[in-house]
């Protein structure tokens, strides 16, 4: 059975059965990275298309809030819901956003436990690829969220003072602040213990990131000590920016301060999932 | 920790000496050595808790190597891991294959995270199902696969790229005899192909068809290590295994044995067989010919080398059932 002359690729081959560690790679390329973060997000999105009920929080959270915020502060913050509205939807925004990528982070969770992670683990695949496949998929859990809180907040009289391109602007900062922040959730998801000690862990940042805003409710109203937390709160500069972009249509020194520390986040949390998410092995 | 220096063969495709995981204060891997030749099928034997699948995700880069060195193609587990995921296939004792997603959707994807173009992947995915009868039920989700299915699946899953080295931890474990019998024979083919293959089982009979050579490791430790029947022959005695035509004069047979041999045989479960231990082969005559100058009659007769189960119990001094109850599996977790 043997040929002397194969064809190059029987070649290629024979050669790496007599030495098989010849055309190793030390690392994973950037091209590669990139492309295999892309086929996780490929399964990312096949899991949502097959379990609808992924998107409940993205879907009837945003219809809830709006209209239940702006009931229940409209009156006593602005002295009317249509005045409430420029103030509230830039809020909920930011707080859907904050519970879309909590999500993240819990799902990421679910899934390390899983059978399927072992192979991930076992295969020449970057360590970044697994945890940025499914944040790239939830791009599309935000974008569903931003764009439902705008649409309720428009039936309910809601008119942006910076137009098309103001209102879109707020709802790309939302997805872009969301994609972010969901960074702090990952990480929490890989030094969990379990899921549901993930979920109450994020659960205590996420409120708190939240309400000590100024998401619903003036700075001017709170207490000296808060108001300085509040200031700091990356959570605030998303909400003012978005609400400059989408009242305004500015571009104002606040989206700077936003993208800022959007990109602070990222830079802290991202190498301390990745490393936390390597050292599970 | 000193440096153990490691033999090096073209031959080998995997050394490791000393290797060490503790969890907690226990010592699931005990310093274990293991020399695994390019091309053989390497069984290691042992019963739940041994440290088999530890062992083996030590060498997958699936956990931390705790103390000693190994080496798989001369590339070294502990530092080059990117490289040696590159060279080995892993199929867990858990299907690792994604729930969510049919037989050809997680085929394409592994191939496609390993780098294969998506038409590439895709036309491998169709091979690989269709070599492994899985054809018909590719477009089904894993969901609904039957336990069969998803281990056939999981182990196409680790030949997408061919890799020269493939673990296979527990293939058979829970799977009925017939669908056993069908993973048995796809585990040969893989060999006839040049891979190397490193098996983990806790049934005697799966390593003794299918390994070249085995390690028995028991609590961490190697006890035994060698072909099948060296391991059977180290036990030094053959059995005589006698069936009588009267059943009912069983006893006296036996009392015939012992006059022979001064040693009592033991009665097998079914009525009128016995079981007669032989330092010696030979020594099968001798008690025929007593048995027919006795004028008990014999149904059927036959010599047979020890089952690795007696092996298991002459090297460990107890058998495979009364082992510790922590399992490889349990410890695993405890890790991650």
């Amino acid at each position: 059975m043997t040929t002397l002359i194969a064809p190059a690729a029987d070649r290629a081959a024979v050669e790496r059965a007599l030495d098989p560690t010849r055309d190793l790679q030390p690392r994973v390329p950037l091209r590669a990275a990139v492309s295999q973060t892309l086929s996780m997000a490929w399964r990312a999105t096949k899991k949502m298309r097959r379990n609808p009920e992924q998107f409940f929080d993205v879907t009837a959270q945003p219809l809830l809030f709006t209209a239940m915020f702006a009931y229940i502060f409209g009156g006593a913050i602005s002295g009317g819901v249509t005045a409430y509205l420029p103030i509230v939807i830039p809020g909920v925004l930011a707080q859907t956003a904050l519970t879309a990528c909590m999500a993240t982070g819990v799902q990421l969770r679910e899934d390390m436990d899983k059978g399927v992670f072992d192979r991930f683990r076992s295969l020449p695949v970057a360590r970044i690829a697994p945890l940025a496949g499914p944040m790239v998929a939830d791009l599309l859990r935000y974008t569903t969220a931003a764009v439902l809180t705008v649409a309720v907040g428009l039936a309910m009289g809601f008119r942006p003072g910076g137009g098309v391109l103001g209102t879109l602007g707020g709802i790309v900062l939302t997805v872009v602040a969301g994609w972010s922040l969901a960074w702090i959730f990952t990480w929490l998801g890989t030094v969990a213990r379990s899921a549901q000690g993930g979920q109450g862990i994020s659960m205590m940042i996420m409120f708190p990131l939240t309400f000590l805003s100024n998401a619903y409710v003036p700075v001017d109203t709170l207490p000296g000590w808060l108001k300085a937390f509040v200031q700091v709160n990356p959570v605030s500069h998303v909400v003012s920016a978005v609400r400059d972009l989408m009242n305004q249509g500015a571009v104002t020194a606040q989206v700077g301060w936003a993208l800022l520390g959007c990109a602070a986040v990222v830079a802290v949390f991202a190498p301390l999932a990745l490393r936390s998410y390597s050292r599970k092995l | 920790m000193t440096q153990t220096s490691l033999p090096r063969s073209p031959d080998l495709a995997v050394v490791a000496r000393g290797l060490v995981k503790t969890f907690g204060g226990a010592r699931a891997v005990d310093g274990i050595d293991l020399d695994i030749r390019r091309g053989e099928v390497f069984g290691v034997l042992g019963p739940n808790g041994a440290g088999k699948t530890t062992t083996l995700r030590m060498l997958a880069t699936l956990l931390p190597i705790d103390g000693g060195r190994a080496e798989v193609f001369g590339v070294d587990v502990a530092t080059r891991g990117h490289e040696v995921r590159q060279l080995v296939g892993v199929t867990g004792q858990y299907a690792s294959v994604d729930e969510n997603l049919t037989g050809r959707e997680n085929l394409w994807l592994f191939g496609r995270l390993q780098g294969l173009s998506s038409r590439r992947a895709r036309t491998t995915a169709a091979e690989l199902l269709e070599s492994f009868g899985l054809h018909e039920a590719a477009d089904r989700r894993i969901a609904t696969f039957s336990g069969g299915m998803r281990r056939r699946l999981d182990l196409a899953a680790s030949l997408i790229t061919r890799p020269p080295l493939i673990f296979l931890d527990e293939p058979t474990t829970g799977l009925d005899p017939r669908t056993r019998g069908q993973m048995w024979d796809t585990i040969r083919t893989l060999v006839a192909d040049g891979a190397t293959v490193l098996l983990t089982t806790q049934y005697l009979d799966e390593a003794d068809q299918l390994a070249d050579r085995i390690a028995v490791i028991d609590r961490g430790r190697t006890v035994a290590e060698g072909t099948p029947d060296e391991l059977k022959s180290s036990v030094g005695t053959s059995t005589l295994q006698l069936r009588l035509a009267d059943r009912e004069r069983t006893a006296e047979a036996a009392e015939v044995v012992r006059r022979l041999l001064g040693e009592e045989p033991a009665r097998t479960p079914e009525a009128g067989g016995l079981h007669v231990s032989l330092t010696d082969a030979d020594r099968a005559g001798d008690v025929l010919i007593a048995l027919r100058e006795a004028r008990l009659s014999v149904a059927s007769v036959s010599v047979a080398k020890p089952t690795l189960d007696e092996v298991f119990l002459a090297l460990t001094g107890h058998g495979t059932s009364d082992s510790s109850p922590g399992t490889d599996s349990h410890l695993a977790q405890e890790a991650s």
